[in-house]
């Protein structure tokens, strides 16, 4: 069979698995709708976060990032990963112990504050709706490119299989969905690199295949080869790094903390039955994570390696043909500036005549090794896999956001279980909508308000429920004015170097050496200082939510 | 069940010591040995890897994994010692 008719059979198998899944699991309360009755096995939460949480981001162009950064793209291992220790050991048992829908119901309800939840509500809806344009971005371009449909068609797809699931089933039709969709994602990433790994080193564990010799060079490390390849094209080494080492410090923290204070990734632990589930999820979540995560950088290694030797100084007419292929997505550009018919690959960017989308070493890595045919499809459908459970999830926040923290604890505070759950599918089904659109007409700033997404998310949620839980003496003066000023000053920084001045965005002019990308972590430092200064000057929060905390803190 | 406060005083005190512990150990081989000291650990070399480089891209993560089922375990074995419901 071809390419393409194994991907429209792969892709079309697991959406039916998807749409079996989802009406098998109709939520019928707006329990179930927003945590899933609180009776998902820790087990498959934790296949369920992983999917959450592994977006189109980390599928399609993570490795791609650490191919081209080398050393540097490490800060994106630990920072996404090291998160969940955050989020097993400060947050996930307490906030399951609270036991409410939502991090605004938290936010809200510990600092006794109407003004605090809606800061809350706020963030959370722009974290997820900055974060969901990427995802609907993400499907159409898999869309575009396996099965040859036009990108807004391919998001049309993706909506309505999203639509389908996450309107009928609330959390619950998401949680079975995402487990499913966690194998597919996980399989579809294993194989190509344990293909790869075998056919480069010979050894089937991909994570350890990177540290092992050539077959084609007996004697020489793949590492130690890569090495030389980036430094005689000019590039840094490989293994070592560029960035400064406060920056390399403060992006890791901002992306951990992120992590940590994503809603999306926090509302999954309120659907496990108990506080000591809640923790042992935290621990299968992370495990699911890892395989990935410890994949991946074998396979940027893998794929560099591969794609200069494949094609440095080789004449363009010889090009194999998956470069072909991609040069029509505009993916590839080849530019002979010094008309020689060669392809020079260079840091130079006079010289270089090459230019490479990151995406491309996931997605074209099975062609480029040469793979067979099912493979490719099914890197397609685990693409697909990665961004539609990370937009379900997403799309559940924005909607749990609106029918519950904005309408039911806020506007109309009499409406009806009933009312609310219908409320809560509209709300779903118009961000589905809205989700769309910036998938088919992206903001050109998409990849930058990322950075947005986890500095806002450092700077303020997890100040702000780490002190709600850590801090008897904490009170809503405080959270607030803590959270307002680490927003204020994180988003002002970003806003400046990204949009406003961008040609300033080199490190002589940031703060301290600090990147955008990491300054979500001295804003989470001055929401602390700010908050625990303005505590100390104001009153004390009262005995009600002194014995809220006390009881956050016990497991029974 | 309803307990005494001193009891909730010594599981929270238990609580935020392993807390303390555990975290300390998640710095070390992130920030530590991924990013701080680096250049010392990339002398060392184990197989194709230098060490600083394997812990930045692998170690960290594996030790991540680690740390929360040591948490998970610590805190069960607390749970029961205070009489939290088993079921």
């Amino acid at each position: 069979m071809d390419i393409q008719t194994w991907t429209y059979t792969l892709v079309g198998i697991t959406f039916a698995i998807y749409i079996g899944i989802a009406i098998w699991s109709r939520a019928s309360t707006t329990s179930e709708f927003y945590v899933a009755g609180s009776k998902v096995h820790p087990l498959a939460n934790g296949l369920a976060t992983a999917a959450d949480w592994m977006s189109a981001a980390s599928f399609i162009s993570m490795a791609g990032l650490i191919s081209f950064q080398g050393r540097d793209g490490s800060v994106y291992l630990m920072g996404w990963t090291g998160g969940y220790v955050l989020l097993a050991l400060l947050l996930a048992p307490y906030l399951r112990k609270f036991g409410k829908f939502t991090v605004p119901d938290f936010v809200g309800d510990r600092y006794y504050s109407q003004t605090a939840r809606m800061v809350a509500v706020v963030c959370a809806i722009f974290v997820s709706f900055t974060y969901v344009a990427g995802q609907m971005r993400g499907v159409g371009i898999v869309f575009s490119r396996f099965l040859e449909v036009e990108i807004t068609t391919g998001v049309i797809i993706g909506m309505g299989i999203v639509f389908f699931y996450a309107v009928l089933g609330g959390m619950k039709g998401i949680t079975y969905t995402q487990v499913a969709q966690y194998c597919v994602l996980i399989f579809a990433y294993l194989v190509p690199a344990i293909f790869i790994s075998i056919i480069m080193t010979g050894n089937p564990i991909p994570q350890l295949g990177f540290g092992s010799e050539l077959i084609d060079e007996p004697g020489t490390y793949l590492l130690d080869k890569l090495d030389g390849l980036n430094e005689s094209l000019g590039f840094s080494a490989y293994t070592d790094g560029n960035k400064g080492m406060i920056d390399m410090l403060f992006i890791t923290a901002a992306l951990m903390v992120g992590t940590a204070g994503l809603p999306h990734v926090i509302v999954r632990f309120f659907t496990v039955p108990k506080v000591r589930d809640a923790r042992r999820s935290a621990g299968y979540a992370l495990f699911f994570i890892a395989i990935l995560y410890t994949t991946a950088p074998a396979v940027a290694a893998f794929a560099r390696t591969n794609m200069i030797q494949s094609l440095s100084e080789k004449p363009y007419s010889e090009a194999p043909d998956w470069f072909k292929n991609w040069e029509s997505t505009g993916l590839i550009v080849f530019e002979d500036k010094n008309g020689d018919g060669l392809i020079q690959y260079l840091q130079d960017p006079n010289k270089n005549e090459l230019s490479i989308d990151r995406d491309i070493m996931v997605l074209a890595n099975p062609e480029i090794a040469n793979l067979p045919n099912w493979v490719i499809g099914l890197v397609a459908a685990g693409g697909l896999a990665a961004a539609l459970s990370t937009a379900a999830g997403l799309l559940l926040v924005i909607s749990t956001s609106i029918a519950h923290d904005l309408l039911k604890k806020t506007i109309m505070t009499d409406i009806s279980e009933k009312g609310e759950l219908r409320a809560a599918r509209i709300a779903a089904g118009c961000a589905v909508v809205v989700a769309g659109y910036f998938g088919i007409n992206p903001p050109g700033f998409v990849a930058e308000v990322v950075a947005f997404a986890f500095g806002l998310a450092a700077a303020s949620f997890f100040p702000a429920i780490i002190m709600g839980i850590f801090s008897k003496r904490m009170n809503k003066e405080g959270a607030i004015s803590g959270m307002i000023t680490g927003i204020i000053f994180t988003a002002s920084y970003i806003v400046y170097f990204k949009f406003i001045n961008p040609t300033s965005n080199t490190v002589d002019h940031w703060l301290f050496g600090i990147s955008p990308e990491g300054i979500g972590t001295l804003g989470m430092l001055l929401n602390f200082v700010v908050a625990f200064t303005v505590c100390k000057f104001t009153k004390e929060p009262p005995e009600e939510i002194v014995e809220l905390v006390e009881n956050i803190r016990t497991p029974n | 069940m309803e307990k005494s406060d001193s009891s909730k005083n010594t599981y929270w005190k238990k609580n935020l010591q392993y807390l303390g512990v555990l975290l300390c150990v998640w710095f070390v081989v992130s920030y530590g040995c991924g990013i701080l000291f680096v250049e010392q650990l990339d002398t060392i070399r184990i197989g194709g890897f230098k060490l600083g480089f394997w812990f930045a891209q692998q170690g960290s993560i594996y030790v991540f994994v680690i740390l929360i089922f040591v948490y998970v375990y610590l805190m069960n074995r607390l749970d029961n010692k205070h009489g939290a419901e088993k079921d």
